[in-house]
């Protein structure tokens, strides 16, 4: 093969090849030049995402490994700490939609226990098209039973997430999966500190030829070639991912082991990099010492094979015995295939033949960065002069029950009943009752939430606010159960930066998020960078995703949604806002996705979590719900729905506006009348106005205004159309 | 009360079966590898919940094969009291420790809920202490949870009074409409002639704790272990 002619089928660029030629001396190899071609994608190299990720804060009293780690890890207290981390798996889901999800399940749970924690809870953001559409559905059920099939075997409850249909994704879903493990302080690894001389094992699953080039495919935009790289798909096997779990943290306990690396995007060549790359050491590799599943395997395809359930382990000094004992037991492979050099250099070889020698520099720091220009796209402008004001004239309880059927906003029971989020017996919170799901922390009276969130749709109106909005509902959230949220991890989806408006949406949400992270005391201790979301129907909308997790004091103050009693006092928390720009009533009802993105203030958002946070000390609330798709409207259904009581109440304006603006910083609470004042006292420390709406009770839903009797709804109705929706769709 | 608990490759209850014996009913409790031959040290034994061996083939029948089987049936036949749960009972079925089989939710998809169930008999080691008729609120997670057996061996089970669990409405009604999975006969435990074996796809180590929303799953394990210091007194 002539170099000349690969090269650019590897997606590396004519000036990133003379790089490489300098770094060498040489020509490069086949294998050579496929080790770079990993190493060097977006997804292993974030070579335009870097510059802009040095915008997020990452320090913070609770942080304790922040980003450059297999995840984040933060203090919880009591030589606790949680381990978590969210990461995409879009392209080979688009592409195979059952084993692009599990192996996404599977990778981020490697992520976690290579730090030496348990893995105790799963969540996942996705992104579909409208699920009308017979493909979209197949991608639907498909991505679901490949999360759930993988988490339930591994015995990892799956226990929130958020899923959205929008066109933009019909032929790119977005398949987010997140993890949180817990570990003790003192027990917390990190992706080795090697000794020279150190042996490098390869333990867990042979390998294989599949998804060679997982990591460039996944760098590259979607097209209809893309099925033909099929092949590049990896695919799953949770109980050999269920073993090794166990094994791995078994090698732990017994404390015999420097430092693990699992082996994700581009195989052994980047796990093997990574950690020869911790010291400046170098390494060496005999590639027919690796375990393998099929005959006549060259050395491309193992070391680039990202054949799944795979992990490198450096053993303690003298301790390769007792590793290998353990795995055994387990029925694993474990074998020594090569050791630490103090070279600099990473060299495979196969038996006594030396196949590559490349400088680890060369593949981790010497990938390039790009630093690029954006471009205010066309539509920003347009989308900023809708008038709000003229969509406002509907039957408003039309408008409620069309809202209510949206599969943005109607019960994803469908979804999370795949699911088991009940095992490991933690699960306090379970999905669909609460803004988060909240955990408990066995022998403790803690609990930890962690919840999911991005609104797309407000992100593509508005980058910057779109970015500020995300991070501030996920921490809302959190409050809203009850949890002070600590630290978050995120997962950036987005299309080809090399498009200036593409690079434009990125860059501004970044700076967006960043503010309200910075502002919120929530640094980003881990995440992904998901770029070349395209296909020939464009690029998918911005989708920052946040995973924020936050700690529960004391587990019995948790709170949820639902309406509780008869008779409880319902009040909004923040201000009657009426703003419509982004929401789904505009799109519902009139079928548009503009306007201008309600702002978000960070010191009212800041105050409104603080008041939520005493108020759960306090105990006065019976539920807290969280306004967002659909608004206060919504909100107030949601929570009669789930606590099978009606509700009556009055406002004094009433219009679209008032019920559907999607404007945050709000909040629908219930509670017994005694503790009213309660409220509106604190409520006036922190500055947040409190507007008693009305009480729970009955079976109908009555949203009133002055004079009329705007939207009435008898209960159970409304049970059905938001509760069998997606239901019905799917069938 | 020294509880053993069954550890087999993929097993994943094992640990919340494990806590509900030893931090919330206060007994003993101990982990035993699939390979274990001796089980005469307990006094009752938990197949846990899971997907043992990937279950693979078929829910439980790789399992069967795992020497700790054979241990569970001598174990068995001495009177000793099993309970599988869930992945458990799928093993205790393809073992031959309880007839019948199980078949893929009649949905073909796997579900995670919470479901009634009408207790039907309280004169056994692992029911005494609810009432009779008595509807519990009690999660289900699981794929493989149709209970299938042929007319003839259904027969048996009604005549011998084998059939302990059935899904129910809120109010006792054993209708289609409250069956999850399309069991026969809305089964959703049932236990050995004898009656010192009981199977259940339902978890009643998920809902033992107030905290966890539920503890109806709590006089499973207390009825077991109150019949334990009953016998032995």
């Amino acid at each position: 093969m002539k170099n000349n002619m690969s090269y650019r089928d590897l997606g590396i660029g004519d000036d990133e090849y003379r790089m490489i030629l300098d770094f060498m001396g040489r020509e490069p190899n086949e294998l050579e030049l496929g080790m770079f071609s990993v190493m060097w994608s977006e997804h292993c190299g974030y070579k335009n995402s870097r510059p802009l990720l040095k915008l997020f804060p990452t320090k913070g009293e609770h942080v304790i490994q922040g980003p450059g780690e297999n995840a984040g890890v933060i203090d919880i207290g009591d030589n606790d700490a949680l381990v978590f981390k969210i990461e995409s798996h879009n392209h080979p889901s688009a592409i195979e939609p059952y084993q692009g999800a599990a192996t996404g399940v599977g990778g981020i749970v490697r992520d976690i226990f290579t730090m030496g924690a348990r893995p105790v809870a799963l969540l996942n953001s996705l992104r579909f098209g409208e699920p009308y559409d017979e493909r979209v559905k197949e991608l639907l059920a498909g991505v679901v039973a490949g999360i759930g099939d993988y988490g339930n075997c591994l015995g990892i409850p799956t226990v929130g997430g958020e899923i959205y249909f929008n066109d933009c994704y019909k032929e790119n879903p977005l398949v987010n999966a997140m993890c949180i493990g817990l570990v003790k302080k003192d027990e917390i690894k990190r992706a080795v500190a090697s000794r020279i001389g150190s042996p490098i094992m390869l333990v867990g699953a042979k390998t294989g030829r599949d998804g060679i080039h997982g990591a460039t495919f996944a760098s590259e935009e979607l097209s209809e070639e893309s099925t033909a790289k099929r092949p590049a798909v990896q695919v799953g096997d949770p109980f050999m991912e269920k073993l090794l779990i166990e094994a791995c943290l078994e090698l732990i306990k017994e404390d015999l082991i420097d430092g693990m690396q699992d082996l994700g995007a581009a195989g052994l060549v980047s796990s093997v990099a990574e950690t020869a790359s911790k010291e400046g050491c170098g390494v060496v590799i005999d590639v027919l010492k690796v375990p393998r599943r099929e005959e006549g395997m060259t050395p491309y395809e193992v070391m680039l094979s990202e054949s799944q359930e795979r992990m490198l382990v450096i053993p303690k000094e003298g301790k390769e015995k007792r590793i290998a004992e353990i795995f055994d037991k387990w029925g694993l492979d474990a074998v020594v295939i090569g050791q630490v050099t103090d070279d600099g250099i990473f060299r495979v070889f196969e038996g006594e033949k030396e196949v590559a020698a490349v400088p680890v520099v060369a593949l981790t720091e010497g990938c390039p960065v790009y630093v690029r220009e954006g471009i205010k796209p066309d539509y920003y402008r347009k989308v900023q002069g809708l008038n709000e004001d003229e969509l406002l004239s509907v039957n408003l309880t039309e408008a409620f029950k069309k809202l209510l059927a949206s599969p943005n906003i109607a019960s994803k029971k469908w979804v999370f009943s795949q699911y088991d989020y009940q095992v490991m017996t933690n699960t306090v919170v379970v999905p669909g009752d609460g803004d988060a799901a909240v955990l408990r922390i066995k022998g403790t009276k803690k609990g930890f939430a962690a919840s999911t969130d991005c609104n797309s749709r407000m992100v593509y109106l508005n980058p910057y606010e779109g970015g500020m909005m995300t991070v501030c509902e996920a921490a809302r959230n959190l409050a809203c159960v009850g949890a002070k949220p600590l630290a978050l991890t995120n997962c950036l989806n987005f299309g080809n930066p090399e498009k200036p408006e593409i690079y434009w949406q990125f860059k501004e949400a970044v700076k967006g998020m960043a503010k309200a992270a910075e502002f919120l005391g929530t640094p980003v201790v881990s995440g992904n960078v998901s770029l070349y979301n395209e296909s020939s129907n464009g690029a998918v909308y911005p989708t920052p995703v946040v995973g924020m997790v936050g700690l529960l004091e004391d587990i019995e103050n948790r709170r949820d949604m639902a309406f509780k009693n008869e008779g409880d006092i319902i009040c909004l928390l923040g201000r009657l806002r009426r703003e419509l720009g982004g929401s789904e009533y505009l799109y519902v009802c009139h079928g548009m996705e503009s306007g201008r993105v309600p702002e978000v203030d960070l010191e009212e958002e800041k105050s409104l979590i603080n008041l939520l946070l005493e108020l759960t000390s306090l105990k006065v609330l019976s539920s807290c719900h969280d306004i967002s798709e659909g608004g206060l409207a919504v909100a107030l259904a949601e929570s009669a729905i789930k606590g099978g009581i009606g509700f009556s109440v009055k406002l004094e304006s009433l219009d679209a506006g008032i019920l559907f603006s999607e404007a945050p910083t709000r909040a629908v609470v219930s509670l017994n009348k005694d503790n009213i004042s309660k409220l509106k006292e604190v409520s006036s420390k922190w500055g947040i106005e409190v507007h008693v709406l009305g009480r729970t009770g009955g079976e109908e839903i009555i949203i009133a205004g002055e004079e009329n009797e705007a939207v009435s709804l008898n209960l159970e109705e409304a049970r059905q159309i938001w509760g069998e929706r997606l239901q019905c769709l799917m069938k | 009360m020294r509880f053993g608990i069954v550890v087999f490759p993929g097993s994943n209850c094992d640990a919340d079966c494990y806590y509900v014996i030893k931090d919330v009913m206060h007994e003993e409790a101990f982990y035993v590898w699939h390979k274990e031959r001796d089980l005469s040290s307990f006094d009752a034994v938990i197949l846990p919940g899971g997907f043992s061996y990937g279950d693979y083939l078929r829910a439980g029948a790789i399992a069967r094969f795992s020497p700790v089987m054979s241990a569970v049936k001598e174990f068995a036949d001495k009177g000793g009291l099993v309970i599988g749960i869930c992945n458990g009972f799928q093993i205790l079925l393809e073992a031959g420790l309880l007839p019948g089989a199980m078949l893929r939710n009649k949905s073909l998809k796997f579900i995670c809920d919470q479901v009634h169930l009408k207790v039907s008999r309280t004169d056994t080691p692992f029911t005494h202490l609810f009432s009779e008729g008595e509807v519990i609120k009690i999660p289900i997670a699981h794929g493989e949870g149709n209970y299938y057996c042929d007319p003839e061996t259904l027969e048996s089970l009604k005549s011998n009074r084998q059939i302990i669990f059935t899904y129910s409405s809120p109010e006792g009604l054993e209708d289609e409409e409250y069956n999850p999975n399309g069991s026969i006969a809305n089964i959703a435990g049932i236990i050995n002639k004898k009656g010192n074996v009981l199977g259940m796809m339902p978890h009643p180590e998920r809902c033992s704790e107030a905290v966890l929303g539920g503890t109806d799953g709590f006089k499973v394990f207390a009825s077991m272990i109150n019949w334990a210091k009953e016998a032995s007194r």
